[in-house]
């Protein structure tokens, strides 16, 4: 598997450190409801198909990645930095 | 049709022409008492113990594919007890007791074999952990001796004690650890199941749970509408999809984990042997080929099918432990999809939904608990309250912290386990 790093380029996946879903993004204020910080630190939707996911490139130039993956087939749609889209 | 050594000398003299199929192939009948969604180790043996412990004959397990065609067909047949925690150590405990009556009980022969499995380790601290893992086995009523490097050495000569990085300095053995026939333990359920009039519904996919009243009431199938007072969710990596269709977020992310076999070779490792400084596992089976595995490949997936990174970490651990293994030319390897908890423990539980169950959470380990999982679901499902062996394996505990199983000590999150 390869993920096309916005800044570095085309690189083996053995570079990148997987962290889970993007919802991780979507972290709920200090003074939220525990059902809220369960929700967001131990539920996931875990769907067969298309997914976006947290990584990060270790190796490479430490970027934080939204990666948009099919679980199926492994094929990865598209990479961004965090930044550059809307967050969750 | 019961089996026993005088009937396999019989039908071997008049040409095997007397074995009957283990099990029927009924249609869905319209009600049961009990449906059980997912016909793997897990599922058929929840079903045995209802009908075996509990009475119940009108049930039904209700399967995709076809029996043990999932996660029970695809592993690495490792069978122990060397849990630390409580919750998991009396689970596990109680399971290999289990398994220890296990053929008897089923009139089947599912190859357990008790050859011990031997964790090495290669540190001052890690050999401190072992004696304290050892001493919780000890404490929950099972066996645990700490060998030393010589000890090990005179059981496992083949190994390489003096690799720089990674010297071994002694192993905790398990002796009644072991293997079995992974898809023996299947069908060996499936027919016990099947004798107490269990109905083993294979290609019967489930597309919808119903509920009414926050009760349940039945699900949909691919072969029409079953209602049933009780359904068990006990559909290891796929969960997540169950468990939606009944309105359900579960603490579960599915990974993939490989495992690989050689080619058979003569014997020649005799036991269950682990790696202490990288996850990598290994025994050979009765046909003599060699099964190993090693870590998860780490990202979410439902592929059934890894990439090469972690098969590169699992040659590399093996021929770090095992010089000889690199004369081995690996035949096969496969990838299964693992339903990852948070604190990498399982969950045996009810749901909000009254009448609705949940068996999830098996990570790596769910073939050596088959049969406690299947006796502790079954004990849930027919008297509603837990079996002391399962009671700890809740769905609550992310929620509130309490009675967390974290035995990697790594913290309960995600992508830890």
């Amino acid at each position: 598997m390869r993920l096309t790093c916005p800044l570095c380029g085309e690189r083996d996946s053995r570079e990148f450190y997987y962290q889970g879903a993007a919802s991780m993004l979507n972290r709920p204020p200090a003074d939220a409801a525990g059902q809220e910080w369960h929700s967001y630190m131990h539920l996931r939707d875990n769907p067969a198909g298309e997914v976006r996911d947290l990584w990060y490139h270790q190796d490479g130039c430490g970027s934080w990645l939204v990666v948009s993956r099919n679980t199926v087939t492994h094929h990865i749609s598209s990479v961004d930095l965090i930044g550059a889209q809307n967050a969750g | 049709m019961r089996f026993s050594a005088l009937k396999v000398l019989k039908e071997g003299l008049t040409g095997n022409k007397g074995w009957q199929p283990h099990w029927r192939n009924p249609e869905p009948k319209a009600e049961y008492d009990a449906v059980i969604i997912g016909g793997g180790g897990h599922g058929l043996s929840t079903a045995y113990y209802l009908a075996k412990e509990h009475g119940l004959s009108n049930i039904a397990v209700l399967e995709k594919g076809y029996l043990g065609g999932g996660n029970v067909g695809r592993n690495t047949t490792i069978v122990r007890a060397n849990y630390y925690l409580p919750g998991n150590s009396e689970f596990y405990s109680h399971s290999l007791k289990l398994w220890e009556g296990l053929e008897q009980d089923l009139n089947y022969n599912v190859m357990h074999s008790q050859r011990g499995i031997i964790n090495l380790f290669h540190s001052d601290g890690q050999r401190d952990a072992a004696v304290r893992r050892g001493n919780a086995m000890i404490n929950q009523g099972d066996d645990a001796h700490l060998l030393s490097r010589e000890e090990v050495r005179a059981k496992l000569p083949y190994l390489d004690f003096d690799n720089a990085r990674f010297p071994i300095y002694g192993g905790l053995y398990h002796p009644r650890g072991g293997t079995a026939r992974h898809d023996a333990v299947a069908w060996g359920y499936a027919r016990g199941a099947d004798q107490r009039g269990v109905d083993l519904i294979q290609n019967c996919e489930v597309t919808g749970i119903d509920v009414e009243n926050g009760k349940v009431v039945g699900v949909q199938t691919t072969r029409g509408p079953i209602r049933a007072k009780k359904v068990g969710m006990v559909t290891a990596g796929r969960s997540s999809q169950v468990a939606q269709m009944a309105g359900m977020r579960l603490p579960i992310e599915s990974h993939i984990l490989q495992a690989y076999v050689t080619e058979g070779l003569k014997p020649v490792i005799d036991h269950v042997v682990t790696f202490g400084m990288s996850h990598f596992y290994i025994s050979q089976s009765d046909k003599g080929g060699l099964v190993f595995g090693g870590d998860l490949d780490f990202y979410a997936s439902y592929a059934a099918r890894g990439n090469l990174p972690g098969k590169e970490q699992v040659m590399e651990a093996a021929m770090a432990l095992m010089p000889m293994i690199g004369k081995a030319r690996v035949l096969r390897s496969w990838g299964g999809i693992m339903d990852m908890s948070p604190d990498g423990s399982p969950i045996i539980d009810k749901t909000h939904i009254d009448g609705l169950f949940l068996n999830t959470g098996w990570c790596y380990g769910g073939f050596k608990a088959v049969p406690g999982s299947g006796f502790a679901m079954a004990h849930l499902m027919a008297t509603g309250r837990p079996h002391a062996s399962g009671e700890k394996l809740r769905l609550d505990r992310f929620e509130t912290g309490r009675g967390l199983m974290d035995e990697e000590g790594t913290g309960a999150q995600h992508n830890l386990h």
